[in-house]
């Protein structure tokens, strides 16, 4: 296996004195997919601002591209543009849609951006809404918009953070059949999000499954739902965890 | 009610004939407004931004002070900067350019900054509040530096900042109290659309007092087009 993109040692994230994240160890690799399953309050969405760096870790540190970042040490921003974030929710601004997809291109100065936002709203077939108010959108065009505004900046990393929650099957399955390509075809690390296992089977490499801020197990994603070795996994996975 | 109307009559006649005592008039209150409005909106919408975004101690007592500064009258401003510009005063004493003498425009001027920047800065400060947080973090995911995190919220508040330089210009356009104490309406020096209606009315010459405030109207009514107009379509959503 190659050398992990980031490696996380002793992290614990506390707020208001209330231990909400307790990661002793974690590495991810390059041109994978990990997704990170588990009930509501996991600590998923906590561990994902970590490694977006939007948030120091309370205790520990995160090493990405040979480069901790901790408490009382910003990440610098050349490193920060290498990985980016999509939510639950699309946060789109007041704008086009063009314009917000073109956004983050305009951060990094991009001079190539109009062909680039052309050719990322196509990619998640909004390419016709251009021109359209941001916020005027569906819920599913609004994420997809969020999508193509996190692809067209063409990250190292994509954290999704529920990407498809409360979106028909449609979307669900365009936005996942984007994800699965962009991994693919751009070695894009991906971590993901979710509370619906099966989509973590249909797309992740590996699997970690996280319950009251500690990741319980992580495996290969065959293993986790075939075998997996923690009891409180196999439950998770059957549907049968009582949270 | 003929007084009246005969008042309106000889008014529009006023304006028509390009009155050039009017027309100054007019000019000195625009300049004075206008610059006043300019400094405390490049004071105030950083300051109410800052006050939004950042957390520390005694911020909360800052507000407070904002707060009350939204609803301080003018008078008192008036009063506040005559001794501090007077001869007895602490900037009275001090000969230097930059400090405004009283009874100049630059008195008055300084005395509608003070009016205008609690309403800029409270106005903006409360606009940036209303933009959802997740918005922020959203915008810093896509890497944009802590500065320009900074410029996106704003601009995701622009009707709500653009209401705060309006209610700023409002504040200062329509003031009479503080530019009479300071300025003193010194005929073609000082004198502006306020003190010159209070004037006119005393003196019974109501056609120019009415003119005056018609134009006064006019005023306050395209500074509020023009910002509208720049608000643009993020009105109507």
């Amino acid at each position: 296996m190659n050398n992990p993109i980031y490696q996380l040692h002793n992290i614990r994230q506390l707020y208001r004195k209330r231990e909400v994240l307790q990661v002793d160890q974690l590495e991810i690799y390059p041109g994978e997919i990990l997704a990170l399953v588990g009930p509501s309050g996991a600590g998923k969405s906590t561990l994902l601002r970590l490694l977006n760096f939007l948030e120091p870790p309370s205790e520990g540190r995160i090493i990405f591209h040979g480069t901790t970042f901790r408490q009382g040490k910003e990440m610098p921003t050349s490193l920060r543009r290498r990985v980016t974030t999509v939510f639950q929710q699309p946060y789109l601004l007041n704008r086009t849609v063009a314009a917000n997809v073109q956004y983050g291109l305009r951060l990094r100065k991009n001079p190539n951006s109009h062909a680039l936002v052309e050719a990322a709203l196509a990619q998640v077939g909004l390419d016709h809404l251009a021109q359209q108010r941001a916020r005027t959108l569906s819920g599913g065009e609004g994420q997809r918009v969020a999508l193509a505004r996190a692809l067209v900046t063409q990250p190292e990393v994509l954290l999704l953070d529920e990407p498809t929650a409360n979106l028909d099957p449609y979307n669900v399955g365009m936005i996942e059949k984007i994800i699965a390509e962009t991994n693919r075809e751009q070695k894009t690390t991906v971590v993901l999000v979710t509370h619906n296992v099966f989509q973590a089977k249909r797309l992740a490499h590996r699997v970690a499954l996280m319950l009251d801020g500690s990741i319980i197990e992580i495996n290969d994603v065959d293993t986790i739902f075939e075998s997996p070795s923690d009891p409180r996994t196999a439950a998770f996975i059957g549907g049968k965890m009582v949270y | 009610m003929n007084e009246m109307s005969q008042g309106f009559i000889q008014a529009i006649k006023l304006i028509v004939s390009s009155d050039p005592e009017l027309w100054q008039i007019v000019l000195l209150s625009l300049q004075v407004s206008g610059i006043a409005l300019f400094v405390s909106s490049t004071i105030g919408i950083p300051a109410g931004a800052f006050l939004a975004l950042s957390r520390f101690t005694g911020r909360r007592l800052l507000i407070v002070f904002l707060y009350t500064g939204m609803g301080f009258p003018p008078v008192v401003i008036g009063l506040f900067v005559y001794l501090l510009l007077s001869r007895s005063g602490p900037l009275g004493q001090i000969e230097s350019q930059l400090i405004p003498r009283l009874f100049t425009p630059g008195a008055m001027i300084l005395a509608q900054t003070i009016i205008a920047f609690p309403m800029v800065a409270g106005f903006t400060m409360a606009a940036v509040l209303g933009v959802d947080p997740k918005i922020r973090l959203q915008v810093r995911a896509l890497g944009a530096t802590r500065w320009q995190t900074t410029v996106a919220t704003l601009s995701e508040a622009r009707v709500g900042v653009l209401v705060a330089i309006v209610a700023g210009f409002g504040s200062i356009i329509s003031e009479v109290g503080a530019v009479m104490m300071v300025g003193g309406n010194i005929e073609n020096k000082t004198r502006v659309l306020t003190t010159a209606i209070v004037l006119e009315t005393r003196k019974g010459a109501f056609e120019l007092a009415i003119a005056l405030g018609i134009i006064l109207l006019w005023l306050t009514f395209m500074a509020n087009f023009v910002m509208l107009r720049l608000q643009g379509r993020t009105v109507d959503e």
